[in-house]
């Protein structure tokens, strides 16, 4: 069996800055991804970010990717594994199961687990939403911005938060068209800046719309139309105003939710806080979960955003590197430091259904 | 289809390899994932679910769902958004669960 001092499950934002903190400290640190490159949600973001300047707001999402994962490559006291997946957590002995380029599988005992493993995203139901063509937002980001492979022609693009507009951006980048997006909700979710930027280019964004089915193209089975009808202001549809859109791809971005299985396998206490996206783990504000050892940081903690993230896995690197015995005399001001930061990025209008969120989770 | 001109990304690609889908001769490129090739070459039904034998795509792309579950080299149920394209692979439409050989 393989042992290591502080196993950092997933190679995103909140992995990467835990393993750097944690290894800063003085601490011995593998991590784990179960992708063949690190960077996690950066690598397919080609527009600037938002967020603080500190945590490289203006810089490109795929560009902060490169610098950190070349950071934690380089680093001697971080070990990195990539296609490694971790498919279970043995509480009794705290060992980790870990599946490697899917052929082997390597058993892994560390001392302290911070894991940071993001969020998947969710669904919606309506009449064939099964038909091929029919992708998840981050699918077809995967798709056209790490293998540049357009996901069709014609898209349909259902939710108006940042994801679903920044990802219309990028399909109309990459020469697709968008016929529309469209979102339940009576006022567009995400940042003015994003969706003036898909306006302008004339896309139309409907909202109070949702999807009422899709229809296959009889040949091939796969998606060949959607229709999409309003929602009055109880989310109830209207009949009658349904509309016919020709197009082969239903792009669903209705948000995250934490992919949360290691943490109750752990045995963490979850809560279902609606406001982070789904079941999180209860935690106190050194990200340790009520499983002693056992820290969270990034989407997994609660969905937020990449700024966040990154701050939540420097001080879950920090206090699991500390619990261990190692400081290098800067171990106070750093904490401070990151909490200080994570306030300010909740502060204001902005951060208000975070505040509650988190709210309901403090030990 | 391949994008060729973006205004931020260039792609690096591996060497360009041979595969069979359900027999035809298909193009792509090692270390991709399957699907993408496939998708490439205008293949989105992957698969025909096991009780309604509806037809099936990818739905995540990173590992997640298992809505992409195709025969490869033979085997069955393997998650071609994550598998990598090799030279020489037979990739086949899954229907239903899969036999293991
Ligand atoms: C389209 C889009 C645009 C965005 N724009 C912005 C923006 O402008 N500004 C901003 O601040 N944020 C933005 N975000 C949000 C930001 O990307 C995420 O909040 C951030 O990536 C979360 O970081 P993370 O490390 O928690 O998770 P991720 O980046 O998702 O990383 C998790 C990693 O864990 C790996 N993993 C999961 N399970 C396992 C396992 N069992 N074993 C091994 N590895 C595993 C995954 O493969 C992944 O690499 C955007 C997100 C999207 C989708
Ligand atoms: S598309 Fe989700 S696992 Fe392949």
């Amino acid at each position: 069996m393989k042992k290591t001092e502080i196993a950092v499950i997933g190679g995103g934002p909140a992995g990467l800055m835990a393993a750097l903190a944690a290894a800063e400290m003085g601490a011995r640190v593998t991590i784990m991804d179960r992708n063949s490159r690190l960077g996690g949600q950066l690598v397919k973001q080609t527009h600037m970010f938002f967020g603080s300047e500190k945590e490289y707001a203006s810089v490109r999402g795929i560009d902060i990717g490169k610098v950190l994962s070349a950071e934690v490559l380089k680093n001697p006291r971080i070990e990195t594994m990539l296609d490694s997946t971790v498919i279970g957590y043995y509480p009794d002995d705290g060992v980790l199961g870990v599946e490697v380029e899917e052929k082997t599988f390597v058993k892994i005992k560390p001392e302290k687990v911070i894991v940071a493993t993001g969020a998947s995203e969710k669904f919606l139901p309506f009449e064939n939403n099964d038909l091929p063509g029919i992708y998840g937002a981050g699918a077809v980001q995967t798709l056209m911005n790490e293998h540049g492979v357009v996901p069709g022609e014609n898209v349909l693009m259902v939710g108006a938060g940042n994801i679903g507009l920044i990802v219309s951006y990028q399909l109309m980048q990459a020469g697709v068209n968008v016929k529309a997006i469209i979102d339940a909700a009576p006022s567009i979710g995400g940042y003015w800046v994003h969706a003036s930027k898909v306006a302008r280019l004339g896309v139309p964004i409907m909202t109070s719309y949702t999807v009422k089915a899709a229809y296959p193209n009889e040949l091939t089975g796969a998606l060949e139309r959607a229709v999409i009808w309003q929602v009055d202001d109880k989310w109830q549809p209207i009949p009658g105003t349904e509309k016919v859109l020709k197009v082969d791809v239903i792009c669903i971005s209705v948000g995250l939710s934490p992919l949360a299985e290691i943490l109750w396998q752990a045995g963490c206490r979850m809560k279902y806080v609606p406001q982070l996206g789904g079941h999180v783990a209860l935690r106190d504000e050194n990200m340790e979960t009520t499983v002693p050892g056992v820290y969270v940081a990034g989407d997994v903690a609660g969905v937020e955003e990449a700024s966040s993230a990154m701050i939540e896995g420097r001080l879950a690197g920090l206090n699991a590197a500390k619990s261990l015995g190692y400081d290098n005399g800067k171990y106070d001001e750093k904490r401070r430091e990151a909490m200080e930061q994570l306030q300010n990025l909740r502060s204001g209008p902005v951060g208000e259904k975070i505040r509650q969120g988190l709210a309901q989770l403090a030990l | 289809m391949r994008i060729v001109n973006h205004p931020i990304l260039s792609f690096e690609r591996g060497r360009e390899v041979e595969f069979t889908f359900d027999g035809k001769k298909m193009k792509g490129y090692e270390g991709e994932p399957i699907a993408a090739a496939l998708h490439d070459n205008g293949v989105r039904v992957l698969s025909y679910s096991k009780h309604l034998h509806r037809p099936r795509g990818f739905y995540c792309a990173i590992g997640n769902c298992s809505s992409c579950l195709m025969t490869v080299n033979g085997e069955p149920n393997v998650r071609v958004c994550t598998e990598k394209l090799r030279e020489g692979m037979v990739v086949e439409t899954q229907k239903g669960r899969g036999d293991i050989k």
